[in-house]
């Protein structure tokens, strides 16, 4: 199906968020929408799959004009979309989540469901078992379970927002296959992304938005350099790395068990000091978060003892670990982090944690500006954090952090953010380390922990390796810890 | 932006806000009025009637301010708990056990009036704070929604004044649901010159109102109950005690509805009734509603549901039409008021 966007305009607010988009995808390819974050692209493809309205501007498919009130009309019209965070329903099984949204009528004809789902799998050489429930799955089978649905319910044009983060290597090395299969159909493909490496791997055309607009379109054979400079207006370049004297330990884990309902990490014991980086390595919903919320005092651990600065934290309130210089970064950023309604400067007040009964806002506003500056955030003192872009959240909630920490646990610091905005981050959290915080994060992006840490730990399968040197440790070797290989012997 | 683009801008959301306040009114009364027309009744007749019911003589209008200070008691109470996104339902029983406190004080305690009066409105805070405290431990620590809790709580409270008015506290040789025997004058609230209002209750609401309004606005609590109730996950991460703080809204919105029932007692009824919160907490909750959380409207949107409920009274009366008009045009306005709300919000 040949798609043609001509003049799209959306507006939120006093932000432009689509500058007069044109923009067209013959059917059968794989097409780039490339961009930093807050460029659009996310709003853009929301448009064409019917979950916003656009302000103004024309979509054609296949030569006839089409106005989407809802996805639901946009599937039926063939246009399918995999949001960044799966749009599923994690409490139902396979089965149930992929006969949601057909259309054959009042009683559900499951069999018929099963057929189609055995059908597509073994298509595409997926293997999910219809009666296991989608909270049991990886990222990346629910991604799988999603084309799936959008393919039985008539999808032509499939909009894959990000899919790359949060599912490990080899399910990316599948999802790559599978959106060539895909593509051979005759399947028109949009793959959003701000990964230079995936639009070079598997985009035949790249698109490349920048504050709204269109900057650029390169065809394949295209270098990096030119979708960085369509994408920032320069090259960028990283930065050789210091090295940290490490001091003091900060915190101490003596045969800690973190556990919840379905999973449950027995004796890990390490020790952490002042300056020093350890990333958390390991497919997603391994126990990391556990781990990091068990360290930062909000959930507690089953046995085991906590410490931190050498005093036992074990049932101390989560405030007490604040007081003491330990703070948890949470992934949601809207959900367990900022207050969607609450303004910038709100945002800097509260936590602040300071005494004071009246509110002086002149100074609060001012101090605002200041962070906001220093911070490079996209925004003013009165934007409220809903209005920000993913990237300028993360920038906020790292604005938010006091001076002088102890420790710092971040889960996915850079998850969806673009390279400017990731190096932007990691800069801060060096220059931190520097000052002798040290620094726990997990992430499913193998370059980033061993781009950062000086120590990894593995979550694989229910246990956590002892800690790897980060030097000593290749991209090859992570891999199979985290793919469960070898764990036996390490732990 | 330019300054000039962001006043016009202004200056249209003022207007904005003023056409999508007005119209779901002129809508509640057309469709009141038709609603008057289909039984059979002369819709001008109607109104006249409640006008004057409300207005038409001094003592007619004291009555009116009787319905408005508790009005604006239970208001400034539950801008606290709504603040932190909590719906107070319970705040009727809350009223009523202040009521019941303050009740207690006074045929207790043989004082002159210039020290039994506060301690009436002290034991009226007390109790209606317990109330209120009540149904926040049983949100906080049990897990039971503050809607469900409320309620609850409400009957019991009801329960709670009817027994004690004809079982303890029953007037001499007769057991009635009419009412304690009065209280003794020093427990009487000074009222204007034939009427049943008096300056103190109307001045001590006004500073409530003022108070609670400055507190919510400038001081680095009402912010963080302002986080708590936008989204209590983030504000629990930005080091606010959460428990704690909801509890505070808890008590604090009870300390002013307990003050609201206290009032009845001492200011109209001089003795404890059965349905002596009136039905103005739940009022209370749908004239915070119609003033869309802006403290400042809250005397007048009280002051018009206050001139309704008292205005209603007289149909009976005069044409034979239910008093139950005035609720139907307060819940029409109030309806229409939230879903304009929302209409606007989904095209905005």
């Amino acid at each position: 199906m040949r798609l043609e966007l001509k003049h799209i305009h959306k507006h939120f607010g006093a932000v432009h968020a689509n500058d007069d988009i044109c923009l067209t995808i013959e059917s059968g390819t794989i097409h780039g929408l490339l961009g930093e974050n807050g460029a659009g692209k996310s709003t853009l493809m929301k448009i064409l799959s019917g979950f916003i309205r656009r302000d103004a501007g024309e979509i054609l498919l296949d030569g006839g004009a089409v106005a989407f009130k809802n996805p639901a009309e946009a599937i039926r019209a063939g246009v399918g979309m995999l949001h960044q965070d799966p749009l599923d329903f994690p409490p139902l099984t396979v089965l149930d989540d992929f006969l949601l949204g057909r259309e054959d009528g009042f009683i559900q004809k499951r069999a018929r469901a099963l057929a189609d789902l055995e059908k597509f799998s073994r298509q595409f050489g997926f293997d999910l078992a219809p009666d296991a429930l989608v909270s049991a799955l990886t990222v990346g089978e629910r991604q799988q379970l999603e084309i799936m649905r959008l393919l039985s319910l008539g999808a032509k044009i499939l909009i894959f927002d990000e899919p790359t983060t949060g599912i490990s290597l080899p399910q990316k090395i599948k999802l790559f296959e599978t959106l060539r299969l895909l593509a051979q159909q005759g399947m028109t493909i949009i793959f959003v992304t701000h990964k230079l490496q995936d639009a070079e791997d598997l985009c035949g055309k790249v698109t490349v938005l920048r504050l709204g607009k269109v900057t650029g379109e390169v065809t394949c054979p295209f270098t990096a350099d030119q979708l960085v400079r369509l994408m920032f207006g320069q090259s960028l370049e990283t930065r050789a790395r210091a090295t940290v004297a490490l001091g003091e330990p900060v915190l101490e884990l003596r045969d800690v068990c973190v556990a919840d309902y379905r999973l449950r990490l027995p004796e890990i014991n390490l020790q952490v000091r002042s300056g020093e980086v350890i990333g958390l390595a390991g497919i997603e919903g391994s126990g990391q978060r556990l781990f990091l919320r068990a360290c930062a005092g909000l959930d507690q651990p089953v046995t085991g003892e906590i410490q931190l600065g050498g005093a036992r934290m074990n049932r101390r309130p989560y405030r007490e670990f604040l007081e003491r210089g330990a703070v948890y970064l949470p992934a949601g950023r809207l959900e367990e982090g900022l207050v969607p309604g609450l303004n910038l400067t709100e945002h800097f007040i509260l936590a602040k944690r300071s005494t004071e009964f009246f509110v002086n806002w002149p100074a609060a506003q001012t101090c605002a500006q200041t962070r906001i500056q220093e911070y490079s955030i996209r925004g003013v003192p009165t934007s409220r954090v809903e209005a920000l872009s993913g990237g300028n959240q993360q920038r906020a909630l790292l604005a938010l952090l006091q001076p002088g920490l102890k420790l710092i646990l971040l889960e996915h610091p850079t998850r969806g953010l673009d390279i400017e905005s990731t190096m932007w981050v990691w800069s801060q959290l060096l220059e931190r380390r520097t000052r002798g915080t040290a620094i726990l994060f997990a992430s499913a992006d193998l370059d980033e922990i061993l781009e950062y840490s000086d120590r990894i730990l593995v979550f694989s399968g229910g246990r956590v390796a002892r800690a790897l040197n980060a030097k000593e440790t290749s991209a090859h070797q992570l891999g199979e810890l985290i793919a469960g290989k070898g764990m036996e012997i390490r732990d | 932006m330019t300054e000039d683009t962001i006043t016009s801008r202004n200056r249209a959301n003022i207007v904005g806000d003023f056409l999508w306040t007005i119209g779901p009114i002129l809508l509640a009364l057309l469709l009141t009025t038709l609603a008057l027309i289909a039984i059979g009744a002369d819709p001008a007749k109607a109104y006249a009637t409640m006008w004057n019911g409300a207005f038409g003589s001094a003592e007619k209008l004291s009555s009116v301010m009787d319905a408005w200070v508790p009005l604006v008691f239970c208001s400034v109470g539950l801008f606290i708990t709504f603040t932190a996104g909590l719906w107070n339902i319970g705040i009727e029983g809350q009223m009523v056990m202040g009521a019941i406190f303050a009740t207690w004080v006074a045929r207790t305690f043989d004082l002159p009036a210039e020290i039994l009066l506060p301690l009436i409105f002290v034991g009226g805070a007390l109790g209606g704070a317990l109330w209120a405290l009540f149904a926040g431990a049983l949100k906080v620590y049990g897990r039971v929604h503050e809607i469900f809790g409320g309620l609850g709580l409400n009957f019991v409270a009801m329960g709670v004044a009817l027994y004690l008015i004809i079982g303890p506290w029953k007037r001499a040789g007769i057991a009635s649901t009419s009412g304690t025997e009065p209280f003794r004058p020093a427990a009487w609230l000074p009222n204007f010159p034939g009427m049943s209002v008096g300056p103190i209750e109307i001045i001590l609401a006004i500073i409530a109102l003022i108070l609670v309004y400055l507190a919510l606005r400038g001081t680095l609590w009402g912010l963080q109950l302002k986080a708590i109730g936008k989204n209590i996950r983030s504000a629990f991460w930005l080091g606010i005690p959460t428990s704690r703080y909801m509890l505070g809204a808890f008590a604090l919105c009870g300390t002013f509805a307990g003050l609201a029932g206290a009032e009845q007692a001492v200011g109209v009824w001089a003795r404890l009734i059965p349905s002596i919160s009136g039905g103005y907490g739940y009022l209370s909750i749908l004239v915070v509603l119609l003033s869309g959380f802006r403290a400042p409207l809250v005397p007048l949107v009280a002051f018009f549901f206050a001139a309704v409920t008292k205005g209603s009274i007289a149909l009976p009366l005069d044409l034979q039409i239910d008093s139950a008009l005035g609720g139907v045009l307060q819940g029409m306005i109030v309806l229409l008021f939230v879903l304009s709300q929302g209409v606007r919000s989904k095209f905005r």
